[in-house]
C-alpha cells in the first residue's frame, strides 16, 4: 500500500495543545531563533574587530526599532531555552519525572524566562546602556 | 557460535554506529554554554555597547577574550548539534543531505569568524 493512503493515527491536528508538547516544540523554536542569534553575535564581534565605521553601522543597525524588537524576541528566546535547558538536565539525571512536576517545572522554566526577559529589558532601557 | 563476547558485540552498534556520542556532546556543551551564556549576559548588561573603545577594552583582557572564544566555539558545536537534529527530524529528500552539509560549513564559518575576532582585538590590537 502506498504511504499516502495509510490510515494514520490521529496526530498534531487533533490533539489539544498542552503545556507539556508546547514546551517541547518551544524548546527546537528557541533553538532555531538562537541559531541565528549565534550569527548575530559573531557578526556583532566581526564589526568590533573591522574598525570605528563599521561598527557605528552594527551599532545603529541592532539600535533600529525592528531590529530591537528582534533582540527582544532573542533574548527570552535565550532565557527560555537555558530554563528549558536546565529542565532537561535535571530530567536526565532521572529525577522530575511525575505528571504533576512536569507540570510545575514547565510553569517555572515559563516564569523565570518571562522574568529574565523583562528584567534584563528594564536595566538595559532603565539604566541607558546600549 | 561466535566467539565474540556480548559486550564485543553490542559496542558502537548504536543510532548510526556513533551510540551516546552526538547525545553526550549535546549535554557537555549544555552545561559549557548555560555557565558561559550566564557570564555573557551579566557581562553585556553592564557594558556600555555604543561606545567602541569600551567594549574594545572589555574584549581585550585574557579573561573576556578566552571565555568569549569558547563561548562562539561551544555556541557553535551546540547549534550544529541540535539544527542537524532538526533537518533529519523534518526535511526529506534530495535537499536533506546538501542542507546538512551547509549548516556544517555555517556553524564552522561562524565558529572561525567569531573566534579570529576576539584574536585580532586580544592580540592584534584592534
Amino acid at each position: 500500500m502506498a504511504a499516502g493512503n495509510r490510515p494514520l493515527s490521529p496526530h498534531l491536528q487533533i490533539y489539544r495543545p498542552q503545556i507539556t508538547s508546547v514546551l517541547s516544540i518551544s524548546h527546537r523554536f528557541s533553538g532555531v531563533a538562537l541559531a541565528f542569534g549565534l550569527f548575530a553575535l559573531v557578526a556583532w564581534l566581526a564589526a568590533l574587530a573591522s574598525g570605528p565605521e563599521a561598527y557605528a553601522t552594527a551599532v545603529a543597525v541592532f539600535a533600529a526599532w525592528p531590529v530591537r524588537l528582534l533582540l527582544v524576541a532573542l533574548s527570552f528566546a535565550f532565557f527560555f531555552h537555558f530554563a528549558n535547558g536546565l529542565r532537561h538536565l535535571w530530567w536526565d539525571s532521572g529525577r522530575g519525572f511525575e505528571i504533576s512536576q512536569i507540570y510545575a517545572s514547565g510553569r517555572l522554566v515559563i516564569a523565570v524566562a518571562v522574568v529574565l526577559t523583562l528584567g534584563a529589558w528594564a536595566m538595559i532601557l532603565l539604566g541607558g546602556a546600549a | 557460535m561466535s566467539l565474540r563476547t556480548p559486550l564485543g558485540r553490542a559496542l558502537g552498534l548504536g543510532a548510526a554506529g556513533k551510540g551516546t556520542q552526538h547525545w553526550w556532546q549535546q549535554r557537555v556543551t549544555a552545561v559549557a554554554l548555560a555557565l558561559l551564556g550566564v557570564w555573557f549576559a551579566v557581562c553585556l548588561l553592564g557594558l556600555e555597547l555604543a561606545d567602541r573603545s569600551a567594549v574594545i577594552g572589555w574584549v581585550a583582557q585574557p579573561l573576556n577574550a578566552s571565555l568569549l572564544a569558547l563561548l562562539v566555539l561551544t555556541a557553535a558545536w551546540h547549534s550544529q548539534l541540535g539544527t542537524r537534529v532538526i533537518v533529519e527530524d523534518y526535511v526529506k529528500g534530495s535537499i536533506k543531505v546538501p542542507l546538512l552539509m551547509a549548516l556544517q560549513f555555517l556553524h564552522a564559518a561562524a565558529a572561525m569568524v567569531g573566534i579570529v575576532a576576539v584574536l585580532q582585538i586580544a592580540i592584534g590590537g584592534r
